[in-house]
């Protein structure tokens, strides 16, 4: 079962979630980013090269120019394979894990997976960064204390929705997580 | 290779569709149900309602039907399927066989289900036939695995026979497929990202959590994927070596050869370091000069390098396998770095014209010092000096420069020898040859070192001095003695600056050759399976009503970490100046040696 839906993101881009629900015990959400806008790229390389020309006036040396041009091939190749997140993923299987993948630009995936014995609870904390914003995060188990929390991972950093699209994937994950607690509370 | 792609293309991980074939012939009363409602299943043993998690080799998707062999780890619900036991077979050779195995690994195999993989149509006589395996080879639960050729869509079904302690609970668990690679779980070497010592590799392992015991029950069944199908054993197995038995002939060989070169190069080294350990060389003149010249460390550092990788005791554990391996891929590329330096050096003649431009830059140097001199001793910058003091010192420094000038001359017919001799020791690697070039420029620069010492020591007394006088006369007049000294003391140590420079970053480059984990690296690009960060999940083509598939795969581990694992341990051959403390010494006047000293490292 799939289903799209469009909400917002905290700077005002648009950004679409898809959900698939492959099974009782397995859910994916998928969060696409808004694109490389082509305002920003033409005004980048214009100033850059703006600059270069403006060097090259004053110290006639035509390297100037080239490496303006290699910088500004390389710079944008780096920003889309290091910088630059298409889509990200949360994917919770229950009894195995929850997996977060976040895909760049340049087709290069990072995935991370934590295994359900680690993970104590999935919330959604508010942080005041200049303005109140939400964030959901995974919280794991401390080896050491029984009641403690060792880590906390946000998920979904470089899409950062908006609290409406957070409350959706919360309450699915609880459903989730539910489940698992109440099938492991038998020791 | 071949085995595996056609295993899991055939497990229907490609995009084509899939001919949707009616449910399993042979009749399945009720459909898989659905888990039970909260806290209907308490104190059992097992979990109840917990999804059973069966871990399939790719290889096996495309095999004929079967037993099932692998593990059952009880706290995690999980089934690790090694390998599918075909027909025809006698029990009792199955269960001698998963005893060796036992035996060999320490691992607890047992026969787990069935595995049946439809050709034709009507097969039901199959069927029944796997169900009544199930009373010889008792297990809790029963894997039943069932496949339609060229189909992608399975069945599963774990019954259990037992009645389950609390009313309620089902008979039947809800079965997750996962699909995994058998030769790279195999292969692979989880780093866990808390790095808990010794928990994974110690004798209680197969106890390790999560998705850790997997791959250690691959690990430790090895003597399970001995035999291939051309074997004539009494069991007929199907795993990922059925096909054939991995091998390589170079491999081989070089096992073979390693073991009499082990043993002779292990003498050869250490013939060596007792010769260099001998009491000649521990006499005072020698053994401070052997101490402070860096390319005395750096022939002990690779020496005990080499005497470890080739030591006839095996490797204990993988790490140790790993050091070994990058300290001789690391003196390989040094050898080999060094040699295309020799070859580029003896290419166009380059030694005699260097050494030939070597004595009338040192000459220009000394004759700019002179200039200086004469210059400070003079009426520098029309200031009024304290002249007894100006020619005192300014006459002892032009006798020192005077003798210096008169050792390089002395010294020039000698120089191409000598560079000739330092060319051919790159024959020992690269950081040879760039320590003992760092080395000459110590002793080159010598005169300079002892005027900045000079000036150094009387900057540091002037200072020490006026602090004290500062303290009493509180603003009063310029004292112009210091500004004598300041001036001498500031161009000699932009010069001092340069030459620390130079051997840092001579030093800095020895050192990058020496600690980078370069077999590491090439594994971590080559064979990315090999090091393991984790593991990631992929969902397979679903259906509803069918059980879940998903494939897991290998997350590799990312660089930095693997420089950071496996990080040879430098010499510390280097002095180790950081800029702060490096101007800070400027400043006040204290010291800057050219070696490392003891009190040197918390500066």
């Amino acid at each position: 079962m799939e289903d799209e839906r469009s909400f917002s993101d905290i700077c005002g881009g648009r950004l679409a979630l898809q959900r698939r629900y492959y099974s009782p015990s397995c859910r994916e959400f998928c969060l696409s980013c808004p694109r490389l806008s082509l305002r920003s790229l033409t005004a980048v390389t214009c100033t850059v090269w703006l600059a270069a020309y403006g060097l090259f006036t004053l110290c006639e040396n035509s390297m100037i120019l080239s490496a303006a041009i290699f910088i500004t091939l390389l710079g944008l190749l780096g920003y889309l394979h290091f910088v630059k997140i298409d889509q990200e993923t949360l994917l919770i299987i229950d009894s195995l894990g929850i997996q977060m993948t976040s895909s760049y630009a340049s087709g290069k995936e990072s995935t991370t997976f934590i295994e359900m014995g680690k993970v104590k609870d999935v919330v959604i904390n508010e942080a005041i960064y200049m303005k109140v914003i939400y964030y959901l995060c995974i919280l794991l188990k401390d080896p050491m204390e029984p009641h403690g929390i060792s880590q906390v991972v946000p998920v979904f950093q470089s899409a950062k929705p908006r609290l409406d699209c957070l409350i959706e994937v919360y309450r699915s994950c609880q459903e989730i997580l539910a489940h698992q607690k109440a099938t492991s509370a038998s020791p | 290779m071949g085995l595996v792609s056609r295993g899991a293309a055939a497990a229907g991980v490609g995009a084509a569709s899939a001919v949707v074939r009616p449910g399993p012939p042979h009749a399945v009363p009720h459909p898989i149900p659905t888990p039970p409602p909260e806290g209907a299943a308490l104190g059992s043993s097992r979990v109840p309602g917990m999804v059973l998690k069966a871990f399939f080799p790719t290889c096996c998707a495309s095999a004929d039907s079967g037993l099932l062999v692998g593990r059952w780890v009880p706290e995690q619900s999980s089934a690790v399927v090694l390998a599918v036991v075909h027909f025809p077979f006698i029990p009792l050779q199955v269960k001698e066989l998963l005893a060796q195995v036992h035996q060999a690994g320490r691992v607890g195999l047992a026969v787990l289900g069935t595995w049946c993989h439809r050709r034709q149509e009507a097969e039901e006589s199959l069927g029944h036939f796997l169900e009544g395996l199930g009373t010889i080879f008792s297990h809790e639960p029963w894997l039943q695995l069932c496949r339609e050729q060229g189909s992608k869509l399975w069945s599963c079904k774990a019954t259990r026979r037992q009645v389950p302690p609390c009313p309620g609970a089902p008979y039947e668990d809800q079965v997750m497929l996962v699909f995994y690679d058998q030769r790279k779980v195999l292969l692979s070497q989880l780093h866990p990202p808390a790095a808990l010592p010794d928990c994974l590799a110690g004798d209680a392992a197969p106890s390790a959590g999560g998705l850790a015991a997997v791959f250690d029950t691959v690990a430790r069944s090895e003597a399970l994927f001995r035999s291939d199908r051309f074997d004539d054993g009494p069991v007929r197995l199907s795993h990922w070596q059925s096909d054939g038995v991995e091998a390589s002939i170079l491999a081989e060989l070089a096992k073979r050869a390693s073991g009499p070169v082990c043993v002779l190069l292990a003498c050869l080294l250490s013939l060596v370091s007792a010769a260099s350990a001998c009491r000649l060389f521990k006499l005072w003149p020698l053994s401070f000069v052997w101490s402070k010249l860096s390319v005395c460390e750096q022939l002990r550092h690779r020496l005990e390098q080499l005497t470890l990788v080739f030591s006839t005791q095996k490797a204990e554990n993988p790490t140790q396998l790993m050091r070994k391996a990058n300290v001789l891929v690391s003196v390989l590329l040094d050898v080999a770095l060094g040699l295309a330096l020799l070859s580029w050096l003896r290419g166009k003649d380059r030694i005699g014209p260097l050494a030939e431009a070597l004595v009338p830059v040192a000459d220009h140097v000394a004759e700019e010092l002179q200039h200086l001199l004469q210059w400070l001793m003079g009426a520098p910058a029309g200031l009024k000096m304290n002249r007894a003091l100006d020619q005192v010192l300014g006459r002892f420094f032009l006798y020192h420069l005077h003798l210096w000038i008169s050792y390089i001359h002395l010294m020039s017919p000698f120089i191409e020898r000598i560079l000739w001799h330092v060319g051919l020791s790159a024959c020992l690697g690269l950081t040879v040859a760039l320590s003992i070039l760092s080395d000459i420029i110590a002793l080159l620069t010598f005169h300079i070192y002892c005027f900045y010492v000079y000036g150094a020591r009387l900057y540091c007394l002037k200072i020490c001095g006026l602090s004290s006088l500062w303290r009493l006369f509180r603003g009063k007049k310029w004292n112009v003695l210091r500004q004598r000294v300041d001036s001498c003391s500031y161009d000699l140590d932009q010069l001092r600056l340069l030459v620390v420079a130079v051997q840092g970053l001579m030093h800095l480059l020895v050192d990058l050759i020496n600690s980078l984990p370069l077999y590491s690296l090439g594994l971590r690009l080559c064979r990315p399976y090999r090091l393991a960060a984790g593991v990631k999940f992929r969902v397979l083509e679903h259906e509803a009503g069918r059980p879940l598939r998903l494939l897991m795969q290998i997350n590799p581990l990312p660089y930095g970490r693997v420089v950071h694992t496996y990080r040879l341990p430098s010499c510390g051959c280097h002095p180790t100046h950081p800029w702060g403390s490096l101007c800070r010494k400027l400043f006040f006047g204290e010291l800057i040696y050219p070696w490392r000293q003891r009190g040197d490292k918390q500066a």
